[in-house]
């Protein structure tokens, strides 16, 4: 059973922050064809800023990748896990699976906003990028917290 | 969940916002305003890429392919333009009272026709002429029946135009309400008011009844009809004293000035309105602003033009031109 929990818990940070990328890549690459559509020349701009809403899914990778070694899924030697263990790292997982899925969307939004920009104010691409990068603190947060939890549940005893 | 309405008009917004680059700027209509004659704007026109790109050109002409090109894009970036039928809806009424009236007098040119409207030229020709009214869409039906039997029966002309200008305020109005938009839905409600203002200032100017006057107005969500209409028996000065308990206080000045500079305030108030919409990237506000704003850069090229044919003075043309939306 804390099997069980601990690799739901990675699944879902790569599952959850992945669909949230997706969703943002997607609607900021549609913005971005717009502009390409009347200004080819604007397609590095545009790309840069699709981009960003991106990270948070390769985010939700990372933990899960570090979950599924630390229980010994990846790599081998994986042992028996306390229900309370694979809980604790369940947990652990949570905070890049629901901010990660939340601020690709959120961070989608301001880069569609900064694509807008660029279509009328090319040379402002920077500011839009700033903006966005705004959003993405929180994604690095949540990632943080996952690693140190992930790392931490491995060492405690239970 | 990400709201699916927001990313519904993503590709067509950043579309939109690279066109709005190419809109007359205030300085684009001076530099017009500077040309030497309208030969020289004709030319400066055809060098900033308008009209359909043939030599020879005339104003209208230009104009007229300015407009296809707006209603162009719209139909490439939106799946379904019927959302935009409220700015169509005057050309649909028009051309049916054009149709009406030719049928009347037995005459049937073309260019009294609007090409630009929801319902094809055609089948509102084909409807009036066989009185077959199933063919219009319902609510241009009764407006239809009344106009051409009003007219036939009496001969007068300004009640039928007066029941079908009605007829398309009324279809403006609920098409703002159905829309859900807030941009399209005061859009409407403006387009109904200023008619409403324009007529009761008429009426007043021309001394008619209470009961026609009641006809002529077209109800909206920002006018008491009632009390507009007890002002306009009293005359201007009471129409501009209702103005004053209303939303529309700053139009008294314009109202009193001349009809022409009512219009132009009407225009102002509506570009005012829209121009927030530069800063939206979703939803579907920037599209219907870039389509107002661009009706409203041909209206003042449009004026420019004639301006510039009638050899008026750049003062003259410059106080009856409109603000551009960039």
């Amino acid at each position: 059973m804390g099997m069980l929990l601990a690799v739901l818990g990675a699944v879902c940070a790569a599952l959850v922050a992945g669909a949230g990328s997706s969703v943002g890549v997607g609607m900021a690459g549609e913005a971005a064809a717009g502009v390409i559509t009347e200004d080819p020349n604007k397609f590095g701009k545009v790309l840069l800023l699709q981009l960003l809403p991106g990270t948070q899914g390769i985010y939700g990778l990372l933990v899960a990748f570090l979950t599924l070694s630390q229980i010994g899924v990846i790599g081998g030697g994986a042992v028996e896990i306390s229900l309370w263990k694979g809980l604790l790292y369940f947990a652990s997982c949570m905070p890049m699976t629901v901010v990660g899925y939340w601020s690709a969307i959120r961070q989608a939004r301001v880069s569609i906003a900064g694509i807008n920009l660029v279509a009328k104010r090319p040379d402002h691409m920077t500011k839009g990028m700033i903006l966005a990068a705004m959003v993405e603190t929180y994604a690095i947060f949540a990632l943080l917290i996952s690693i140190l939890a992930v790392f931490g549940v491995s060492a405690v005893n239970i | 969940m990400a709201d699916k309405s927001s990313q519904q008009y993503l590709y067509a917004v950043a579309r939109i916002r690279s066109k709005e680059l190419s809109l007359f700027s205030k300085q684009t209509l001076d530099t017009l305003l500077s040309a030497a004659s309208y030969d020289e704007c004709l030319r400066l026109l055809h060098d900033r890429g308008w009209g359909s790109g043939e030599s020879g050109q005339n104003a209208e002409d230009i104009l007229t392919a300015e407009r296809n090109k707006t209603w162009d894009l719209m139909a490439e970036l939106v799946e379904d333009v019927s959302v935009f039928d409220v700015f169509l809806y005057a050309n649909d009424y028009h051309n049916l009272k054009a149709a009406i009236k030719l049928a009347y007098t037995g005459d049937d040119p073309d260019r009294m026709y609007i090409h630009h409207g929801s319902v094809p030229v055609e089948t509102i020709r084909q409807a009036v002429s066989e009185r077959n009214y199933e063919l219009l869409p319902e609510a241009m039906r009764g407006a239809a029946e009344e106009a051409y039997t009003t007219l036939f029966q009496t001969g007068n002309g300004q009640l039928c135009d007066i029941i079908i200008d009605r007829a398309a305020l009324v279809a403006i109005a609920e098409a703002g309400k159905a829309s859900k938009n807030p941009i399209i839905e005061r859009y409407a409600e403006l387009t109904v008011v200023a008619a409403d203002l324009k007529t009761a200032v008429r009426c007043a100017k021309t001394g008619k009844n209470r009961e026609f006057i009641l006809r002529a107005l077209a109800p909206c969500a920002t006018l008491d009809l009632e009390q507009l209409a007890e002002a306009t028996l009293l005359g201007v000065d009471a129409i501009i004293g209702y103005l004053a308990s209303t939303p529309y206080a700053d139009a008294s000045g314009a109202l009193q000035e001349s009809p022409s500079a009512f219009e132009r305030w009407c225009d102002n108030v509506i570009m005012e309105m829209i121009r927030p919409e530069k800063y939206h990237p979703f939803t579907l506000g920037p599209l219907a602003a870039y389509i107002l704003a661009r009706e409203a850069e041909i209206k003042s090229v449009r004026i420019l033009l004639s301006g510039k044919l009638n050899h008026l003075s750049e003062n003259a043309i410059r106080e009856r031109l409109r603000e551009m939306y960039v």
